[in-house]
């Protein structure tokens, strides 16, 4: 029930994200959301986009190096104590976060999406659902 | 089955070779002494004349020749014959300084020509054979001299040139060709193009490749070999000796057999000029003995080398030469350690990484930086950052520790270093000194 983050690297320099966001708007390419992360030589954009699949072959064939990686998408009510509670879940299924974004849940506005990448998505999964987190499909993301 | 364009030669006792060398280095002394007054003057300037010559046992009587001597009688100085016997000239790129200008007489051009088809048959090339010549033609030696001697060879030769590589792409396929001749740098590059394309090993008819004109990694050697399904073999020349075929490389790829019959090497110590004995590392020297137009007599070619005359299991006598470490002008001097781009290149194939990079030094408040660029690859690529910067790190350690100096490493976008279809640019050096 994963969801399929697309992660690019990109060289340190101006322009490079421009580079990548010009090729998504050229292919119509829909992002939920971004999130960039960096190193003082190299960065690492990670989107959350309508279809991965072939926006990574975008990518690709624009001479980007791109990957995708599975991570979690978990809608929480957008308000306060709202990620409070669900990393509570975390805590208590004894999950480990690597890292993690949100974005806002679309026409529903009371209502926001956590996106978390962890070392192991299934058992993470497994654990997490039985105490009550409501995990997105690609399919519910995609319609978002 | 081993195969040679001239086994009388390339097999020949090496007594017999030096009987070749002798008898035509006193004929070329004299040769030189009648018709070369730069080189006259400098015999006189040590008190040698053509009589002090008998054999090649005399060649340490005589002066060297070097890259300054070849500036200093640009354009003709160094020219031996009168000019209407001259069928043809070619000329360095100019790069590392003035441009050279060498000359060819018929003969010339036949003994070159051959020296190419023995490194042809050496890499198994046969007139059944599809010999692609990607090598730049014109002022550049490269794709003349693997003409000449695919033709020699019988091969079917298709001449054509560097650049255009989906071209080069569609002849390889088309016409079946089985022998690739080109620049290292530009060979990596069509491999990688065609394994864009889907092409496997597998599906890639070449079988061999002849690369040469700059220098080059065994690392380099293997990344090749692999992605095209070929065996690579290396060949070494310069123009101020007729081009590349001065030594190729046998099946056993132990090293570059030296055409003794047309070039004699010496290794020296390029400080004290001394000869070193056999196996030591030295600066590599030449002497053509039978090139009419401009006959280069001890040559110092700055490249960096040792020799050996061990037995080859190919069955040729003739002496073998390394792969030189790098011609010493290539060789970058940075915070006092001398640096050679072929080692960096080691470092970065054995790390994983491409091919594809470029060595970027500058000085900044009096001291020499080293910025190693290399192009990320999807291999090389995770979303985890500490990865990725803990091989970053560790490219660095190696570099370090292969060097002695610290460099920084930074990791460039793909296909953001351009291409070279012919010599690569390796290096960019904005240090003004």
């Amino acid at each position: 029930m994963s969801v399929q983050q697309i992660s690019v690297f990109l060289e340190n320099k101006p322009g490079t994200l421009k580079k990548m966001t010009g090729v998504l708007a050229e292919h119509k390419i829909d992002m939920r959301a971004t999130s960039l992360a960096e190193t003082k030589d190299f960065g690492i954009a990670r989107l959350i986009v309508d279809d991965a699949i072939s926006a990574v072959n975008t990518l690709k064939e624009h001479d980007f190096v791109a990957s995708l990686t599975p991570v979690l998408a978990i809608e929480i009510p957008d308000e306060a104590g709202g990620l409070d509670k669900l990393l509570e879940i975390f805590a208590a299924a004894e999950v480990n976060i690597e890292y993690m974004y949100a974005f806002p849940g679309g026409k529903d506005t009371d209502k926001a999406v956590m996106i978390f990448r962890v070392a192991d998505t299934k058992a993470a999964e497994a654990r997490l659902l039985g105490k009550g987190a409501k995990i997105l499909t690609q399919e519910e993301i995609s319609n978002i | 089955m081993e195969q040679y364009f001239q086994p009388e030669i390339e097999c020949a006792p090496v007594e017999k070779i030096k009987q070749i060398q002798s008898e035509k280095l006193v004929k070329q002394v004299k040769h030189v002494w009648d018709n070369v007054p730069h080189y006259r003057k400098k015999m006189e300037e040590k008190g040698v004349t053509p009589d002090d010559i008998k054999s090649v046992d005399d060649l340490h009587k005589l002066p060297f020749l070097s890259k300054a001597d070849l500036r200093e009688t640009y354009p003709k100085g160094l020219l031996a014959v009168p000019q209407d016997q001259v069928v043809r000239i070619h000329s360095t790129s100019g790069t590392t300084g003035k441009r050279v200008i060498a000359y060819y007489t018929q003969h010339d051009i036949d003994l070159w020509e051959d020296c190419c088809a023995r490194a042809i048959m050496a890499a198994g090339g046969t007139k059944e054979d599809v010999c692609q010549i990607s090598y730049g033609f014109g002022l550049f030696t490269g794709g003349a001299g693997l003409n000449g001697g695919s033709h020699k060879v019988g091969c079917m030769t298709v001449p054509i040139s560097s650049g255009n590589t989906d071209r080069q792409i569609m002849f390889i396929n088309d016409l079946q060709a089985t022998i690739l001749c080109c620049t290292p740098s530009y060979a990596a590059y069509l491999g990688e193009r065609m394994q864009e394309m889907g092409y496997g090993p597998d599906d890639i008819p070449l079988k061999a490749g002849i690369f040469g004109a700059e220098a080059w990694s065994e690392e380099m050697r293997h990344s090749i070999e692999k992605t095209m399904g070929i065996k690579a073999f290396d060949i070494y020349g310069l123009t101020e000796l007729s081009g590349p075929g001065v030594a190729f490389e046998c099946c056993e790829q132990k090293g570059m057999h030296v055409n003794e019959d047309h070039f004699i090497v010496e290794i020296i110590d390029p400080e004290t000029e001394e000869v070193l004995p056999e196996g030591s590392q030295g600066e590599l020297v030449f002497t053509a003995v039978d090139k009419e137009a401009f006959p280069m007599i001890r040559y110092r070619t700055r490249d960096i080398c040792k020799v050996t005359r061990e037995k080859c299991s190919c069955g040729r006598t003739l002496i073998r030469m390394a792969k030189p470490m790098g011609r010493s002008d290539d060789m970058l001097i940075i915070r006092g350690v001398n640096v050679f781009p072929s080692e960096i290149e080691t470092v970065l194939l054995n790390n994983g990484y491409a091919a594809n990079y470029q060595i970027v030094v500058d000085r900044v408040n009096n001291t020499d930086t080293l910025d190693v660029q290399v192009e990320m690859t999807p291999e090389m690529f995770n979303d985890n950052l500490g990865e990725v910067e803990e091989r970053q790190n560790k490219l660095s350690a190696d570099l370090k520790s292969m060097l002695g100096i610290k460099a920084k490493v930074s990791l460039l976008a793909p296909k953001s270093i351009t291409r070279s279809e012919g010599k690569a640019v390796r290096v960019i050096d904005k240090r003004k000194i």
